[in-house]
């Protein structure tokens, strides 16, 4: 089920964990957010899989959208690319199970926003950021994104320093902020696997798949309205 | 009614006086050609400015000038519509923005206050403190999409626009209201102007900063008269920038 070595797929148990692989940066162009949407959608068609696990190598969990790819033609690829940046937001929030985000490193700017589009959040303690360096490299937010950060970061005063302050936040002040869920001690493993125990649990709810993807839908609604038409259409999940 | 100054990277924008700064159509005029003259400079400075907004005596400012507006309700309602584009120019201003709340912030001063990306506060005294509720006025669309931005703990905005509570510093630091509490005002002062040096310094392009913020408080900017640029101009701005 491997889709190349942009990312990787395994089962462990019903968990379905994706991971990017590698010490880069796992920059999203549209190889890679093609590569993770195929992921995503190959979780619906894993007999049994009842939760999906998120997570990366290196130092990097996702360190925001390909620049230098994007310099070869600026107009016409963030163009092009606009259809799949929402098109992975969609997937996942209309996946029809639980979805975590083992944040294993730095998660910058869209590779923040990535985290965020995840149900559960774990974080490592010991090193990486969530930073949404936007403020900083002079980038403004388009309105799914806003979005994104709107109905995920609830909180005024975090919203304005995460985003508007640009501050690099550890797993500890993202945890004490309410962004993240989980701070976890230790290395890359660590952080995978205290997401799959958690994912795990959430599979062993044997949740309805379809009702999960509609209450998530119905919880986020503003998100959702932004990114619905351009998700794939969710194939229909076998009860088991 | 009010003086401004540069001092370094920062604008320092005060009220000045011993009165309770009322907001009456000449200080909102004052404070509208004040900020323009700051939002004017940042053009021209570059990246890596601030605004703080001070104010002398025992009043940030008790709120609309209901003294001049007496009992005549559309006098009163041109208070409410001459505030609403100081709001605008706060909300849409290219550089980071801070309140030293250094005395009583009251109704349209609570306003001001909030108007700013961040409050510092002074601990001795003063109070921030909605009226409306106590007086019998209702509040105006545009108040309400402030406060529902800026203040988003639901009991904490209950107990603020519902209860009429009076908040001293350390009540609003705790609600979120106010990042930071010093003793007194002239630590206040000193501690507004450090934090927009910090602010400052990193050198974020005004443009890109003001876009962000009406990204992160989309409705109070709408509801002030502020048009969000398309996403097809904030793609062709990043592509330029590429």
């Amino acid at each position: 089920m491997a889709t190349g070595d942009l990312c990787t797929v395994e089962r462990r148990g019903r968990v379905h964990l994706i991971t990017l692989p590698g010490a880069g940066e796992h920059r999203l162009n549209p190889a890679l957010i093609s590569a993770i949407r195929s992921a995503v959608a190959a979780a619906c068609a894993s007999p049994g899989a009842g939760a999906l696990v998120m997570a990366a190598e290196g130092k990097f969990f996702c360190n925001g959208y390909d620049l230098a790819w994007a310099r070869g033609d600026p107009s016409g690829r963030i163009a092009a690319v606009r259809a799949a940046r929402r098109g992975l937001v969609a997937d996942l929030l209309a996946l029809p199970m639980p979805t975590v985000a083992a944040v294993t490193g730095h998660a910058a700017a869209a590779g923040c926003g990535l985290a965020l589009a995840h149900d559960t959040v774990v974080m490592r303690a010991s090193r990486g950021f969530l930073y949404m360096g936007e403020v900083d490299a002079g980038i403004k937010i388009i309105d799914y994104f806003g979005e994104l950060l709107r109905q995920k970061v609830p909180d005024a005063a975090t919203r304005r320093d995460l985003v508007m302050k640009g501050e690099k936040m550890t797993a500890a002040e993202a945890v004490r902020r309410g962004i993240v869920d989980l701070a976890v001690d230790g290395g890359v493993d660590d952080v995978v696997a205290a997401a799959v125990t958690i994912a795990e649990g959430l599979a062993a709810r044997g949740w309805d798949g379809e009702i999960v993807a509609e209450i998530r839908k119905a919880a986020w609604p503003e998100l959702w309205s932004k990114v619905k038409d351009y998700g794939c259409d969710a194939p229909s999940r076998p009860r088991l | 009614m009010c003086t401004l100054e540069q001092r370094g990277r920062v604008f320092v924008l005060t009220l000045t006086g011993d009165g309770e700064h009322r907001l009456g159509h000449p200080l909102i005029a004052s404070l509208r050609s004040a900020v323009a003259s700051v939002a004017a400079a940042a053009a021209s400075a570059g990246p890596g400015t601030a605004l703080v907004t001070v104010a002398e005596g025992r009043f940030f400012s008790n709120g609309l000038d209901i003294g001049w507006a007496g009992t005549s309700r559309p006098r009163l309602q041109e208070l409410v519509d001459a505030l609403r584009p100081l709001a605008a120019d706060l909300l849409a201003l290219p550089m980071p923005t801070v309140a030293a709340v250094t005395g009583h912030a009251s109704a349209g001063g609570f306003l001001l206050a909030l108007c700013h990306d961040y409050r510092v506060m002074r601990a001795d005294r003063g109070v921030l403190y909605m009226s409306e509720i106590d007086i019998g006025l209702p509040l105006p669309p545009y108040f309400v999409a402030m406060f529902r931005a800026k203040i988003t703990a639901a009991n904490a905005l209950r107990d603020v626009l519902l209860r009429g509570r009076k908040l001293r510093a350390a009540e609003a630091k705790e609600m979120g209201i106010v990042d930071a509490v010093c003793p007194g005002p002239a630590e206040t002062a000193a501690e507004a102007i450090k934090l927009a040096e910090q602010l400052a310094a990193r050198k974020w392009d005004g443009g890109v900063y003001a876009s962000i913020r009406m990204s992160i408080f989309p409705e109070a900017c709408k509801s002030v008269g502020i048009v969000e640029e398309s996403d097809e101009e904030k793609r062709k701005h990043f592509a330029s920038r590429l």
